[in-house]
């Protein structure tokens, strides 16, 4: 059980799709049920994970490596650790949970539909357990094409251009990262002398910092395109707008998650010295996605594209996280990861439920909501605050510790993030108060139903969960410190290696003091070069 | 007075023997054949192909000459022999009912079949040029005839004759090389003039460079790769479809085999002079093929771009040489004839009428399964895990930058990049626009779902499962040295 946990909820739902296969397709129902029966058990078996997940930890666990492509030094490697677990839980949770909120949305071809919700799901954990670089790389670009499917044939009325422009963009990135992956395949063969994909094996080996700045930029293309993080965000705002309402929650969900996820996994250990260089570029680039998101977010018009600009906003938050490189920082970012998750998921199905009632999602055709669908509106107020991070709820906790950590590196980049938090309340409040309060002046607004029992099924566990968070984030953060400050560590560590062996390490413009201040924090300052004799 | 016995070693022969037996004896049954009767031809003929497909399993591992070393045996040219039979063998099973529908059902179409077979699987297992040069014209003799098989259709007839002129001209250009090679070296045999390189032992370095140029142009039409890729389009339009899907796999991987024992073994020691050139050649047919190929409306003209652009890929293991070089190329060739293939027993399915793109308009929504498979043949063209394509590409790349040639990898990720695009619209057309018209359903006939499910198979295990594959091709390597 415990080897093959992970191989189970990995390709359990790709089982599941091809069971799906076998069900002809006029028995709606049968299908429905079973692809959700089938993620509602992989959710089951990812919990197994979280209650035997050892916390003291900080190395892979419940790993399983087999040789797949030997003469390669191609490996089966599937692992995780307290920064992959809450990314594949969330994915499990809403993979299920997309699954019974398109129950009546998707009404035409329904089998293709579950089959590929099901596909994608094993993409994306595939994606956050994999510990072999190939493996990673074939998961990465094997999900795209379940998205692919479900944007372009259940999408919106733009469909074909969005969903060609969101594989278009993220090819782009991800064939760089494959020529880098293949570059670092013959540096550790250089150095270890025999071939290998296996993460932990490449990590051991230093790369040289020239190498460093080019596979890094590489790596960092192709996760900055999936995150996304100005200016390669204008794919998501099409994506979303367009795609059907699980397809957005899975794509905000989880898929942007794993850009993120790349720099922490991949970016950070693999080339820490080229990830330290970068600092300032992308810390400036996380807070204009934040501010940028968050100011276009406000003059949206319609709310799926609000929300989904809005997650450009979060995701800077993430990456700010990420790039201030301290425990609290990092914790925070990947903690928000799985806020973000939660609340602009369910942010996207209820704007996918109040459109399959009205079949329009302008904001000025509402107005009055909350008189005459109450309970809607209550979910609605949760979901949205819990989005600008009101104490209580999950994005408090996720943009405090995000916030702490940036202000103990670099005071500026905090002082431009936080009017993220702002913005936020502004466009999100905002937009509520168009849309719940105020007249019930539309006719069509009068006749609308409240929530059924099946749409509180879907919003009640998510609900649970940011207040969860929101109350108690120990149970999550305790899980996540070990491994946050091993990476860190050895980051640390490597990145002093790599700036020992390299004699013209003359050009960084900042160093890192790590005895100075507490255990696991760096500290960025800035220094002046030294000079090359 | 003594006679000396060319040694004739039938063993190693088997395979060629077999085709060749089974093709002569297609010729005379074909007269004798009365009727339905003739329906047995195709089954006559894959028949022989298995066999001899069998046999060159068997001759595995076992290394051999005949013919006063003329003729050679050893794993690279059997798993050439593995890719050509493979292709011939799907061709033929996706022409039974497409004949039949067109009306051009004879017997001579099969044996011709194996005829170019034999001359293909000859080009493989030579280390003599003329021999070489005997089964590339044995080869495309057949193909000018096959090309132009729908006799009463002017563009079938086009682009016989194109063929025929253009490959007339090729095989001069090749001959001349040949001719100028033994000029300078006064041999014909690779093994030979790999020595006088070596040793330095050659009579003029112009006449050696000049030769091994016209080689190149010679073997660069029949693999189709810039700038002698003009006739590709046309041809590949105006042939019946089956022969579209054969001229795209067994005579370009031929081409690749004779190219791969000049370049890689007889010119090894020279490898830094013709690397360069080969090197813009790569570029150039990757490039022009995929960006030509975004703006065809014709599927069959849009796969004959691709395969100019996949010519390019495989150039790029030529490139980057060595014994990663030679395996990504045979890997490459063994997965690009399992998904163009695949991808023309598809379009041999919906037929000679419906070859443009907007007639695929909702074909996923009328007949699913082919929808899928066109979508899986269409995301391995274009390089999606886990597909045999996305395996071979790896691969290809990796020999690249194991080379040291990082520019090389890079434009070609990019150019697989611009040919997502084009792939992707054929998936587009037939997913997610709405049929024009509700056409009446056809059942695929059996053979053709055979074919269907053959390619459909290699393309997803070459791509999950490529390890004994790649073992294959990695025990196939020669080694000039």
């Amino acid at each position: 059980m415990e080897q093959n946990i992970l191989t189970i909820i990995t390709f359990l739902p790709l089982v599941g799709a091809f069971v799906l296969l076998f069900v002809n397709r006029v028995f709606t129902s049968t299908v429905k049920t079973v692809a959700f029966l089938v993620s509602l058990l992989n959710f089951l078996f990812s919990l197994y994970l979280y209650f035997n997940f050892d916390p003291e930890l900080s190395a892979m666990q419940f790993e399983i490596n087999l040789p797949w492509i030997e003469s390669l030094g191609i490996s089966y490697h599937l692992g995780i650790d307290g920064i992959s677990l809450f990314l594949v839980l969330l994915t499990t949770f809403l993979a299920c949970i997309s699954i019974l909120s398109s129950w009546t949305a998707v009404k035409e071809k329904i089998k293709g539909y579950m089959i590929s919700m099901l596909l994608l799901e094993t993409g994306m954990i595939g994606v956050f357990v994999s510990l072999d670089l190939f493996l990673f790389y074939v998961f990465w670009e094997a999900m795209l094409l379940p998205m692919y499917f479900l944007i372009g044939i259940w999408g919106g009325p733009r469909k074909i251009y969005a969903t060609v422009k969101f594989v278009l963009f993220t090819m782009f990135g991800s064939l760089l990262m494959l020529v880098a992956i293949l570059a670092l395949y013959f540096i550790s063969q250089s150095h270890t002398g025999y071939y290998t994909f296996d993460l932990l094996q490449i990590l051991k080996t230093p790369v040289p910092l020239g190498a460093q700045l080019w596979l890094f930029l590489a790596f960092a293309l192709a996760f900055a395109i999936k995150v996304p993080v100005f200016p390669f965000h204008t794919w998501l705002p099409d994506a979303h707008v367009e795609a059907p309402t699980a397809g957005s929650v899975l794509l905000a969900g989880v898929l942007l998650k794993m850009g993120t996820y790349g720099f922490l996994r991949f970016c950070l250990p693999l080339f820490p010295g080229a990830f330290f260089d970068f600092v300032p570029l992308f810390s400036i680039l996380a807070i204009i996605s934040i501010i940028y998101g968050a100011m276009v977010a406000m003059m949206q018009k319609d709310v799926k594209s609000l929300v989904a600009y809005s997650s450009v906003s979060h995701l800077g938050f993430v990456m700010l996280g990420i790039f201030a490189l301290n425990i609290q920082s990092l914790e925070g970012g990947i903690l928000q990861m799985v806020n973000h998750g939660l609340s602009t998921g369910a942010l996207f199905l209820l704007v996918g439920m109040i459109y399959e009632r009205r079949h329009t999602r302008m904001i000025s055709d509402f107005g009055g909501l909350a008189k005459i669908i109450p309970q809607f509106s209550a979910f609605f107020m949760i979901v949205a605050l819990s989005s600008i991070g009101l104490p209580g709820t999950n994005g408090f906790v996720g943009e405090i510790l995000i916030i702490l950590g940036t202000f103990k590196s670099n005071n500026t980049y905090a002082i431009f993030g936080i009017t993220g938090v702002v913005l936020a309340a502004i466009y999100m409040l905002w937009m509520y108060q168009r849309m719940m309060f105020g007249e019930l002046d539309k006719p069509e607004n009068k006749k609308l139903l409240d929530l059924n029992l099946r749409e509180k099924v879907v919003l009640v566990p998510i609900i649970l969960c940011i207040f969860w968070i929101g109350i108690y984030p120990k149970a999550f953060l305790s899980r996540m410190e070990p491994s946050v400050e091993s990476v860190l560590k050895q980051a640390k560590i490597k990145y002093q290696m790599t700036k020992k062996e390299d004699s013209t390490n003359s050009n960084l413009g900042f160093k890192v003091e790590p005895d100075k201040k507490k255990r696991g924090e760096v500290c960025l300052e800035k220094c002046e070069p030294k000079k090359i004799n | 007075m003594s006679w000396i016995l060319p040694d004739i070693n039938f063993q190693i022969l088997l395979p060629e023997l077999v085709i060749l037996v089974f093709a002569l004896l297609i010729l005379i049954l074909e007269p004798i054949l009365k009727g339905r009767a003739k329906e047995i031809i195709p089954h006559i003929s894959w028949v022989g192909i298995l066999l001899a497909l069998l046999s060159v399993i068997s001759l595995w591992n076992r290394e051999g000459m005949a013919f006063n070393q003329m003729f050679l045996l050893d794993n690279f040219s059997c798993f050439f022999k593995i890719i050509f039979l493979s292709g011939a063998f799907l061709v033929i099973l996706s022409s039974i009912s497409y004949l039949k529908e067109e009306k051009i059902f004879h017997g001579e179409y099969f044996s011709l079949i194996l005829f170019a077979t034999f001359g293909m699987m000859l080009m493989a297992s030579s280390l003599n040029l003329i021999v070489i040069f005997l089964g590339l014209e044995i080869m495309s003799l057949c193909l000018y005839i096959l090309v132009g098989f729908r006799r009463y259709d002017l563009k079938s007839n086009e682009s016989s004759m194109k063929y025929f002129l253009i490959g007339a001209f090729a095989s001069g250009f090749l001959l001349y090389g040949i001719a100028m090679l033994y000029g300078a070296t006064h041999s014909v045999n690779l093994k030979e003039i790999l020595t006088l390189i070596i040793t330095g032992g050659y009579e003029s370095q112009l006449f050696l460079f000049i030769g091994l140029g016209l080689i190149l142009v010679g073997l660069g039409f029949k693999i189709a790769s810039f700038p002698f890729h003009m006739w590709v389009p046309d041809v590949y339009q105006g042939a019946p479809i089956p022969i579209t899907a054969f001229v795209s796999s067994g005579p370009k991987a031929a081409g690749f085999a004779a190219l791969l024992r000049i370049l890689l073994f007889a010119f090894s020691s020279l490898q830094f002079d013709w690397s360069a050139l080969l090197w813009i050649l790569a570029v150039l047919t990757m490039t022009f093929g995929n960006v030509v190929a975004l703006s065809q409306t014709n599927i069959k003209r849009l796969l004959a771009y691709s395969s100019i652009a996949h010519a390019g890929y495989i150039l790029v293991a030529l490139v980057a040489g060595g014994g990663s070089g030679i395996s990504s190329a045979m890997f490459y060739l063994l997965a690009y004839t399992f998904m163009n293939v695949g991808a023309f027993v598809v379009i041999i399915f919906l037929g000679e009428k419906k070859v443009n793109l907007d007639d695929y308009s909702g074909l996923a929504a009328s007949y699913p399964v082919l929808g899928v498979a066109l979508a899986l043949f269409m995301f391995s063209l274009a390089g999606f895990p886990p597909t045999a394509g996305f395996m071979a590409k790896f691969y290809v790349f990796s020999a690249a930058v194991k080379s040291g040639y990082f520019g090389l990898a890079i434009i070609g990720v990019l150019n697989s990049f611009v040919s997502v695009y084009y792939y992707l619209r054929v998936v587009v057309i037939m997913f997610m626009r709405v049929p024009e018209e509700e056409g009446k359903r056809i059942s695929v006939p059996f053979f053709l779902s055979l074919a269907l499910f053959f390619t459909v198979w290699g393309t997803l295990y070459l791509g999950i499962l490529p390890q004994s594959f790649l073992n294959l091709a990695q025990s196939s390597i020669f080694s000039a040295f």
